[in-house]
């Protein structure tokens, strides 16, 4: 499984990763985490708001920090 | 709970219960909220005069009185209307907005824009982000400026300092001339054709358009959205509100009446964009710089000068500009900046001339 984080580098895109690596370590996903910070790359996916969480090339939120329990459903946990 | 949900028939009758229950807690918190409100001028001299070895009608007490009384009046207002417009906001998304903007013909379009500028949910960081996306799905150029100038501009921490301290007069000619800079300044840039000076990379970029399953958000979820937002910006602001505030007492009780009047007053005409200009390069600091504000018009500043350094703080800020730049051209940069300043100078003067 492929997590792509998607935020320039503002507060709340740093929390959102650091919340996913949490959530992987505490349920042992073999999930792979991404930062992207380049805006190019970021528009590319066709999301503007910040943080975004793309899993698998899917879109799964976007604009705000995801729940704790968002994220183990994602992971399938 | 709210008209998202549609409970069980069994249900209803507990549904009904907690509803009750969560509107009694809500009018119980509003009925604290404006006791504790209405208490805190008493409170404030009492701790500074009472409480505290300070003489009634000295300087110090002066200052310590105001910082006392403004500080928990600023916390509690900035309390209230971040709640509020935190729980509209989570009527709206950038993807809904966009949506509802994108093939809007210009003027009408300026103008929806810049009013859901204030209500959309954005943080400043995806700024560029927004900017494609919105231009790239058909919202036209300058329709998208109005939202970009008014997002910033109108925001609920100035209109909840602004009515704290200075009252709703100032806090609706903030608003109303915040929202008409947007609006005429978006339009401009849209009569002036150019979609040419956006960088190449961002009309070729071929963004999908994504297809996310809406939300449905009940009463519940709103009002803890609307409490995330609470803590969230009073966390971050509210250290700057009480340096502030702290400043503005100093002013308050030791600077002598009238002595802004001959830099900041009406009659310098050069006040205007000078306080334009330097509030360019400030930033983010709008929830410590309106305190010290207040302050400043209590000396003698005029209220269309304030009003230009305010906006200009706010709304033009070279961070953001730096972050454009990788979309826009430096021509398109330029005109953004100039339209936007020329606006708040009129504003300014158009103060200063019949206030």
């Amino acid at each position: 499984m492929e997590i792509k984080v998607l935020g320039p580098g503002c507060a709340k895109c740093s929390k959102t990763e650091k919340l996913i690596r949490e959530v992987i370590k505490e349920t042992g996903s073999d999930a792979s985490v991404e930062k992207i910070t380049d805006l190019m790359k970021i528009a590319s996916y066709g999301v503007f708001g910040t943080p975004s969480v793309i899993i698998d090339n899917q879109v799964k939120c976007t604009g705000k920090v995801p729940k704790k329990e968002d994220i183990k459903a994602w992971l399938g946990k | 709970m709210g008209p998202e949900t549609t409970p069980p028939i069994q249900n209803g009758g507990k549904i009904n219960k907690i509803m009750a229950l969560n509107f009694l807690m809500g009018a119980a918190g509003v009925y604290l909220w404006w006791s504790v409100y209405r208490a805190l001028p008493d409170f404030a001299s009492w701790l500074t005069y009472g409480l505290l070895p300070i003489k009634q009608g000295s300087h110090l007490g002066s200052s310590v009185e105001f910082f006392l009384y403004d500080t928990p009046k600023v916390m509690m207002l900035l309390f209230l209307v971040v709640f509020g417009v935190g729980i509209l906001r989570s009527f709206f998304t950038p993807e809904k907005t966009r949506a509802f903007l994108s093939g809007k013909s210009e003027f009408a379009g300026n103008i929806l824009a810049a009013l859901l500028g204030i209500v959309t949910p954005f943080c400043s960081c995806s700024a560029v982000p927004l900017f494609i996306g919105f231009v790239t799905a058909g919202v036209p150029l300058g329709v998208t400026f109005s939202f970009l100038i008014a997002a910033p501009m109108v925001n609920e921490i100035a209109l909840g300092l602004l009515y704290g301290l200075l009252g709703w007069k100032v806090a609706a000619i903030y608003m109303g001339t915040g929202l008409f800079i947007a609006i005429s300044a978006g339009w401009i840039i849209g009569r002036l054709k150019l979609e040419g000076h956006i960088e190449d990379w961002v009309t070729q970029t071929d963004a999908p358009a994504i297809n996310m399953e809406e939300e449905k958000l009940t009463w519940n979820d709103r009002i803890v959205y609307g409490w995330d937002a609470v803590k969230e910006i009073i966390g971050k602001v509210w250290i700057y509100v009480i340096l502030g505030i702290a400043v503005g007492a100093g002013i308050h009780g030791f600077v002598p009446e009238g002595i802004m009047a001959s830099i900041m007053g009406k009659d310098s005409w050069w006040s205007v964009p000078l306080s334009v200009l330097i509030g360019i390069p400030m930033y983010s600091n709008a929830a410590g710089i309106i305190p010290v504000v207040e302050a400043l018009l209590g000396k003698g500043a005029a209220l269309g000068t304030v009003l230009a350094f305010m906006m200009s703080v706010i709304a033009l800020s070279l961070p953001e500009m730096v972050i454009l730049r990788k979309v826009l051209k430096p021509k398109l940069i330029a005109v953004f900046i100039g339209v936007v300043a020329c606006g708040i100078l009129s504003v300014g003067y158009l103060f200063n001339m019949i206030i």
